[in-house]
């Protein structure tokens, strides 16, 4: 007999895996809000404004990462462009941003302030629909996806793969980016969308907001790491890892590799899109500059630092990073970009299997 | 007060002699109210283009014509204290105390400016002369076709009677007499100057064209222009694709082969770009500490330096990080991405954040005419010799030499190359040097046309790559086509929708060609699985 959906997903992870998520949840879902909402600004324990905004960013990285070692963790496919679908969400979510500012702009008109500027007398037919927040939701769903898979049927169609898929992803994030740039493109140009007002109605930078969607990333890391740990434990992971460990052979069985690849790929660049979508009201700014190559090949040494497919380990890694660049870029900005290079060189050579293959290290030799 | 007078005569005598007579009632009429009267005064005193009238023209152009009661004079001297007759050239005595300066509005500056012009086409010096003629090219009117006669029979040099033959011509479509007119289409229609369509597009028009053997050899006319200005602008892009698609060539030779020999894509690529140009900058700066007299000939000094720098760079990555990684090629990619990001870094705190200067050699600046409105400048015609030379030797290093037979062994395979005795170690080393000197050399090509900052590798390094993946790696021939293909193409739709279409335009074709082919145009033929 099939054992029933509920159980299967109970065991998709060790009572130790159960325990670490319930305690993530008590904190970011109601210990951090409830001290940045109820504990006045005085006192020792208030968590403040900057604390919580730089944590939701870095859970929404961390989203990022989770996808990222979807694919390259468990699928052997390096993307160098995830920020493309990153930043599509982010783009998809900051037009319902813009629409919801209304008449509130520097140029008190019911277009955004860009358009104003650049004497656009209506909306182009591509924003219809963003004031909708239901059909905006649908928007940062649907676009990265539908980009993903279009991209990744014609590259897996023709088995590209490896280094060559990797360049070939770059290109298509270096090209976005260029094409987000144009004014005309309709996105702001180089600035981007930013100035945002209310969300359905309510003040963006109120602390309630700014709680509210910290809890959100959070629910939504949680979400996307028991979706990940789901897929990779199934057959449809198992297949996957086959694919990355020996795609021919894989092939030679009967199996199909393009529509495996091509699952993931998609569930992968929408997850980003959804972190994206919750990335840019919190960080109050979305342009161009988040589709840039470096961008897109830092997501990857988050995954890299925290342990390539584990699932874990990308979140710690996202985490470990973007506190010391938050920490370094304003201690030293001079030698941020020595570390981060060092970080590469040395996470490749020295931990390849990152933070969490490091403590699983430690923890053997202990035993033993 | 007596030694002042002295000084005056003294300094006044010599422009005394210099000056003969003018018609005074002309000069006279310089200062007069109407704008009209000042004009034909101007172009009446223009016609003989004696140096007097030189002289009093000049002085109106730089407002030092000054008018008081019925004496019209120059002021000069040191201290514009020497008052000079306009007419007569004689020192006005005593120096008029109130004066007023002659009134110049644009029309009538615009008829002094073409007087000096074609006045200076008497000039004996043949620069002035070839500056006064580009000057009327284009804007020289119907009164100036007697002095453009005049300067066309007496000019001697190709050059400037070309230019006077088209200002004659275009003065004499506002001729009255259409047997004139028509002449002057003719020699238009034959006119290489892309403004000739300009001029007789109006002849089309019966308002402004009364005579119809005249309309109908403007219309002939501008067709012939208009073939002439197509073709100059297809073999225009064409160039500046060939040059595009050497500098992509220079940047994605060394990937191809590093690619080649070692199944790793060298993300600092476009760092070793960065190295080259800025030995480049280096050697610049130390021609011109030691060796002003032959600041000119640095770049040839530069190439050899550039080449070693960068490859003992490229070396040194190769063996204390890349070696390391072998097997893992997506890690590698990692970690060369680390490292570009330590070289830009070191590149800024050692040269600055700010671009630094290279200049051209004076040899490479300027350029040559083909045809009409088709200069290919010479630093652009250097840098396409400059890669068929480095491509010259990369072949001859790859086919005929010992290093390029191992190299091309380990490329076909690796472990069979190895079992039958090739070092691959050292071909590893040797083949990442060689691919970063190339890079040097792209480096050197690279900073007599754009920036030389830290940044600047990484404008490339996504374009090569294309090249790469297009072409295949393993035969020169897939980076040789694919750089040259993408750089005509991409100026080809840069100039038909924008650079940024341009781009992503290329970006699929290349994702459809390896569609098609996915191993690239010019893979290697073999019967492994996964390669």
């Amino acid at each position: 007999m099939r054992t029933p959906f509920t159980l299967r997903f109970l065991a998709a992870m060790p009572r130790s895996g159960w325990i670490a998520m319930g305690l993530f949840a008590a904190i970011t879902l109601v210990l951090m809000p409830a001290l940045h909402l109820f504990v006045p600004e005085s006192h020792p324990l208030h968590v403040s404004n900057y604390v919580i905004t730089l944590g939701g960013k870095i859970m929404c990285y961390a989203i990022v990462a989770v996808a990222m070692d979807l694919v390259w963790g468990y699928g052997g496919i390096l993307s160098l462009g995830h920020g493309v679908f990153f930043a599509l969400g982010g783009y998809a979510f900051g037009m319902y941003l813009m629409r919801e500012i209304g008449t509130d702009g520097s140029y008190q008109s019911h277009l955004p302030d860009f358009m104003v500027f650049l004497d656009w007398k209506e909306l182009p037919w591509y924003w219809a629909g963003s004031d909708s927040f239901l059909l905006t939701l649908l928007l940062v769903l649907a676009v990265p996806s539908l980009v993903a898979y279009v991209f990744g049927y014609f590259a897996f169609r023709s088995r590209i793969k490896g280094v060559y898929f990797a360049i070939i992803t770059q290109a298509l994030t270096f090209a976005a980016m260029l094409l987000f740039f144009r004014n005309e493109t309709g996105f702001g140009g180089n600035n981007g969308f930013t100035d945002f007002k209310r969300i359905l109605g309510y003040d963006i930078t109120s602390p309630e907001m700014r709680a509210t969607l910290f809890a959100l990333s959070a629910l939504v890391l949680m979400l996307t790491l028991l979706v990940g740990r789901y897929l990779v434990i199934s057959k449809f992971g198992r297949i996957l890892a086959a694919i990355r460990d020996a795609e021919s052979r894989v092939m030679f069985i009967g199996y199909n590799p393009l529509h495996y690849k091509l699952l993931i790929w998609t569930v992968s660049a929408m997850l980003c899109g959804i972190a994206g979508a919750l990335y840019v009201p919190q960080v109050g700014i979305i342009n161009p500059g988040e589709m840039s190559p470096a961008n897109s090949i830092e997501i990857a040494i988050w995954v890299a630092v925290g342990g390539r497919g584990t699932l874990i380990g990308p979140v710690i890694g996202a985490g470990l990073v973007n506190a010391f660049k938050s920490y370094f870029t304003v201690a030293f900005p001079e030698y941020w970009l020595f570390f981060l290079g060092a970080l590469f060189v040395g996470v490749t050579l020295w931990l390849p299997e990152g933070v969490v293959g490091l403590w699983k290290r430690i923890k053997a030799r202990g035993k033993a | 007060m007596k030694l002042f007078f002295l000084a005056l005569l003294l300094f006044g005598l010599p422009a005394t002699n210099a000056l003969a007579a003018l018609d005074p009632a002309l000069v006279k009429q310089l200062a007069a109210e109407e704008s009209d009267d000042k004009i034909s005064a101007i172009q009446q005193l223009s016609a003989d283009a004696s140096p007097e009238a030189v002289k009093v023209l000049k002085a109106m152009a730089e407002d030092a014509l000054l008018v008081t009661g019925e004496t019209v004079f120059i002021l000069e001297g040191e201290d514009g204290n020497l008052a000079l007759d306009a007419a007569t050239g004689k020192l006005v005595v005593p120096a008029p105390k109130t004066y007023e300066s002659i009134t110049v509005n644009n029309r009538v500056r615009s008829t002094l400016t073409n007087a000096l012009a074609a006045m200076r086409l008497f000039d004996p010096d043949r620069a002035v002369r070839l500056v006064a003629a580009t000057e009327l090219q284009s804007n020289a009117g119907i009164e100036m076709v007697p002095i453009l006669a005049r300067a066309l029979a007496k000019e001697a040099d190709a050059e400037i009677l070309t230019l006077l033959k088209q200002a004659h011509a275009q003065a004499n479509l506002a001729n009255p007499d259409a047997a004139a007119r028509l002449a002057a289409v003719d020699v238009l229609a034959k006119s290489t100057s892309p403004a000739s369509r300009g001029l007789l597009l109006p002849l089309l028009e019966p308002a402004n064209e009364p005579d119809v053997k005249v309309r109908e050899a403007a219309g002939q006319a501008i067709k012939a222009i208009e073939s002439r200005l197509v073709l100059g602008e297809i073999l225009g892009q064409i160039f500046s694709g060939l040059s595009l698609g050497s500098i992509l060539l220079l940047a994605a030779l060394g990937l191809a082969i590093i690619y080649g020999v070692m199944g790793v894509i060298n993300m600092a690529h476009g760092e070793l770009l960065m190295v080259g140009a800025y030995a480049t900058y280096f050697i610049q700066t130390l021609f011109r500490a030691t060796l002003p007299d032959y600041v000119d000939w640095y770049l040839l000094a530069a190439i050899p330096v550039a080449f070693l720098v960068a490859a003992l760079v490229g070396m040194l990555l190769e063996r204390t990080v890349i070696r390391h990684l072998y097997g893992r090629p997506l890690e590698t990619l990692l970690a060369t991405w680390g490292l570009s990001l330590i070289l830009i870094q070191a590149a800024r705190m050692l040269f600055g954040a700010q671009n630094v200067a290279v200049a051209n050699p004076v040899w490479m600046s300027g350029g040559v005419e083909i045809m009409a409105g088709l200069v290919l400048p010479w630093n652009r015609i250097v840098i396409i010799g400059f890669t068929l030379f480095v491509l010259t030797l990369v072949w001859v290093l790859m086919q005929k030499t010992r290093l390029g037979l191992f190299v091309r062994a380990v490329t076909q395979n690796r472990a069979m190359a190895g079992c039958v005795g090739v070092p691959t170690a050292r071909v590893d080393t040797l083949a990442f040097g060689l691919g970063a000197g190339i890079a040097g050399l792209g480096g050197v090509a690279l900073s007599q046309i754009a920036n030389v900052g830290p940044d600047m590798g990484q404008g490339y390094i996504v374009d090569s790559f294309l090249v790469v993946v297009l072409g295949g790696v393993g035969q020169l021939a897939g980076a040789v086509w694919a750089a040259l293909g993408l750089g005509v193409v991409t100026k080809f739709l840069e100039g038909w929708s924008g650079a940024v279409i341009a781009k992503i335009v290329v970006l699929v074709i290349v994702i459809l060609v390896i569609q098609k082919r996915p191993q690239g145009l010019f893979a290697l033929k073999g019967r492994s699985v996964d390669n």
